[in-house]
């Protein structure tokens, strides 16, 4: 009764759901919660080390390494992907096309910008002296924003499987849906990366 | 009553694709057989684990004995205590769930099930990787619990803890993975009327458990990846020597360690609160109660991991809070046992051996629960911490506990399962030879504990006056493989010679009793609509609605309808079942995942060959997703009505 799939000309058995939600949804939203233990984890052993790598004597101060232009424009970046995220997904369900192709794959570009300016920072620290193993503010930094960098990658790779599969069936009812999923997860990406900034970078 | 016609009789069943012999097996996407799969080779690792629990008895049987190297012995307990929680326990209760959850709620599978098969190939592939590691220099030596710093390399240098990462990595996916599927198939697929206040407590509490897992087992990710990039690529989370924090590890490893006891136990309390009603004859006591008191416990268990480290010195407060915490966990475990005793009290109980397991689940978990309250006081807790008693308290919560929990639903649901009875004599002997040898192995424990017996050591001096309970406890030990390997031939000799079950052996309340023993592939021929906790009771003796005090009971019923508890849909519905096609997609994408791992094990190593082998696993990986959206896509409901 209360599934808003119902609108739309298919057996009403197949998408019928306790919650009225679809179940990919509550399947990626129940994920998405148990990816916020995962980086909450990372983002905490970052601050237990903080003060630890100050006392030490091969101490690296992050405000010395850490260059706040470019992780602003980073974080715009992401920030914008999350627009255009917003604005394929609307196409996808007008049945917009030609708008869905290119806000998807702005998204997509915006993604690759991100990872490419990721590249670019960790190459900088890295002839900077620091690295992985140079001092607790290397371990805890590399791992936090790596992590985060993968899953941005992961991020482009579903979002480029998602406009595939919708070029491969044009006509699927789902893809609204695989977009939409696709797009819940992007989104908290880019609210890890909100979290991450705000607590690596600017504090 | 002929329940089980009016189910499967009604329509042609649908046409249904199932490829042959292990073919089926291995490109299957029915949660009855995954869920047989599960718990076939989780009892196998189970069989495992109880052999090396058994070198290790052997060894401590006689002081000075050295049948066992130190090194050996190490190997031995870490990995027996990795495999009957990851590998024996856990899968069990998940195979039980995911046969048993869709049935009990009316649906026809799990949510995903192309996801709730990649499910059990991580599983099995995570455990076979773990098992690797004897052949290519040696099991991990660590323990399960893995402190730091004697996991770094230095300390640590074969690649048993690599594989153990990997393995505990594998088989956690597969557990979040199983997770999301069952929190949306038990909140997005009950059968209507199946409110959530009239779900069968075991289906309560694999929901309670789902989501203990979502939140715990990402803490053991992170961390368990942390000490990967320790030993391999020159961090130092937990290196003290360079500013790292052991005790870090201890408090992410324990964040998860402690809500993961729970994920143990919590499924078997489920089963119990479905066979204690079922053999007393009377509805369960209290059922708000036992629901709600297991969501307590799956919250409170997130606020008490510390009490297992009151030996590191956390401080009064941290240890206050803590201990206080712990001891709260006590109330919604109490009133969990009162509820199932009210439960028994004036039944008629019929003891069938399920009953007596969960009985013995009872009694035994009682005692578990008793040391374990002494071992929440900070103070006690610091004599007894890494002694015997410890190892006392937690097999009779997780072995006087979960096992027997897991037999009471095995027994239980056997029939179910295999069209099959179990030999009830057998499983009798079974049932007391085990109680028996398992208080004859345990109860020494708490002794020897007391008398300062650490764990973890290979062996002890005949002076230390530990000589007499540890031959006990060895006694005992070798006698509980008896009652083991009595089971196994009773399963062996019912699965084929076995009395046939019917639909309803137990006379059971709920709905996977509705439909043949076993179950169609499509599970129900149309799906039923559900009135009240007991929907087959009341439709088996519609009179007992006020001698039952079901308070939600058939009220509203309209002229017309039928007294059942539940009914079926109306026939236009028919046509609409829809099962999931079989597909090898799942299979690939594991074995992709598992090449992934043998890759990042020896990255460190052997940099060129291990990334080719990275590089392999992504493209066998990448086929399967192929393959998988592919199958997902003609599979999708919409299209086969196009």
């Amino acid at each position: 009764m209360s599934e808003s799939s119902m609108t739309r000309p298919h057996t009403a058995t197949a998408h019928h759901t306790s919650l009225g939600v679809d179940n990919r949804k509550l399947g990626v939203w129940a994920f998405i919660g148990s990816e916020t233990l995962f980086f909450a984890t990372l983002i905490t052993t970052y601050f237990v080390f903080a003060p630890v790598n100050r006392a030490r004597p091969d101490f690296q101060d992050p405000r010395k390494f850490l260059d706040i232009e470019l992780t602003t424009v980073l974080a715009s970046i992401l920030l914008a992907s999350s627009l255009t995220m917003v604005l394929a997904l609307s196409a996808s369900k007008r049945g917009d096309r030609r708008n869905f192709t290119i806000w998807l794959l702005a998204t997509v570009g915006l993604g690759l910008a991100f990872i490419g300016g990721q590249v670019y920072e960790f190459n900088h620290l890295y002839h900077e002296g620091l690295t992985l193993s140079s001092s607790l503010f290397g371990t805890t930094f590399f791992v936090l924003t790596g992590f985060h960098g993968t899953h941005v990658a992961i991020g482009v790779i579903w979002l480029l499987s998602v406009f595939f599969k919708v070029r491969t069936y044009p006509d699927s009812p789902e893809n609204a849906m695989d977009v939409e999923i696709a797009g819940l997860y992007w989104h908290f990406v880019d609210l890890v990366w909100v979290a991450i900034f705000v607590l690596v970078y600017l504090i | 009553m002929a329940i089980a016609e009016r189910t499967a009789g009604t329509v042609s069943p649908p046409s249904v694709d199932v490829r042959p012999g292990w073919a089926g097996w291995l490109s299957t996407t029915d949660h009855k057989r995954i869920g047989i799969m599960y718990l076939v080779s989780a009892f196998v690792f189970f069989l495992i684990g109880g052999m090396e629990a058994l070198l290790m008895r052997i060894q401590l049987g006689v002081p000075d004995n050295t049948f066992l190297t130190p090194d050996v012995y190490n190997q031995m307990f870490t990995m027996h205590g990795t495999t009957m929680i990851f590998l024996g326990l856990m899968p069990l209760n998940v195979g039980l769930g995911n046969y048993m959850v869709p049935l009990m709620i009316g649906a026809r599978d799990m949510a995903f099930p192309r996801l709730n098969a990649l499910s059990i190939w991580l599983f099995i592939f995570g455990g076979l990787m773990l098992y690797v590691s004897f052949f290519v220099g040696g099991a991990p030596n660590v323990g399960w619990f893995a402190y730091a710093p004697l996991t770094q390399k230095q300390f640590a240098p074969t690649a048993g803890v690599d594989y153990w990462i990997i393995g505990i990595g594998l088989t956690g996916v597969a557990s979040i993975a199983g997770a999301l599927n069952f929190i949306v198939t038990i909140l997005n697929m009950r059968a209507p009327g199946m409110t959530l206040n009239r779900m069968p407590l075991f289906v309560w509490m694999q929901l309670v458990v789902a989501f203990i897992l979502i939140f715990a087992f990402p803490v053991l990710t992170v961390a368990t990846i942390q000490l990967l990039f320790d030993r391999h690529f020159g961090t130092r989370f937990f290196l003290p020597s360079l500013g790292g924090d052991a005790v870090l590890w201890q408090h992410l490893f324990w964040f998860f360690g402690h809500p993961e006891v729970y994920i143990l136990i919590l499924p078997t309390m489920g089963i119990i609160s479905e066979v204690l009603p079922t053999f007393s004859r009377k509805p369960i006591f209290g059922y708000a109660f036992v629901a709600y008191s297991g969501v307590a416990i799956g919250f409170l268990g997130f606020l008490v991991w510390a009490h297992h480290m009151f030996a590191v010195g956390l401080g009064p407060l941290a240890n206050a809070f803590f201990g206080a915490a712990s001891f709260l966990i006590a109330v919604p475990t109490g009133v969990k046992i009162f509820n199932w005793l009210a439960t028994m009290w004036q039944g008629s109980l019929n003891l069938t051996t399920s009953m007596l397991y969960a009985i013995g689940f009872i009694s035994m978990f009682v005692i578990g629960g008793i040391s374990g309250i002494t071992l929440a006081s900070p103070p006690i807790n610091v004599q007894q911490t890494d002694s015997y008693y410890v190892v006392a308290h937690m097999h009779y919560v997780l072995f006087g506990g979960a096992i027997q929990g897991v037999f009471a639903g095995i027994f239980y649901w056997f029939p179910k399962m295999t069209g099959r009875m179990l030999n009830e004599r057998l499983g009798k002997w079974q049932f007391w030879l085990m109680l028996i040898s398992f208080n004859l192995t345990f109860f020494p424990m708490h002794l020897s504990g007391n008398e300062g017996m650490p764990r973890r050591i290979y062996t002890y001096e005949a002076e230390m006056g530990w000589n007499l309970w540890n031959l006990v406890s060895t006694i005992g030990s070798l006698l509980l493989a008896v009652a083991f390997l009595l089971f196994l031939w009773n399963v062996l000799t019912s699965i084929r010679r076995g009395p046939i079950a019917p639909a309803d052996p137990w006379d059971g309340a709920t709905l996977e009793w509705a439909v043949s023993s076993p179950p169609p592939v499509y599970n129900f021929a149309v799906t039923p609509r559900v009135r009240s906790r007991r929907p087959l009771w009341d439709e088996k003796y519609p009179h007992l609605h006020e001698v039952n005090g079901s308070h939600e009971a058939p009220a509203r019923r309209s002229a017309g309808q039928r007294s059942d508890g539940f009914e079926r849909e109306t026939p236009e519905v028919m046509e609409a079942i829809h099962l999931p096609s079989p597909t090898y997609a799942p299979l690939i994408v594991s074995v992709g995942i598992m090449i992934l791992g043998f890759g990042i094990i020896y990255l460190g190593d052997f940099g060129l060959i291990a990334a080719s082998a990275m590089l392999v696993g992504l493209l066998v990986m990448a086929t399967g997703i192929l393959s998988w959206v592919r199958i997902s896509h003609v599979d999708s409901p919409h299209q086969a009505h196009s």
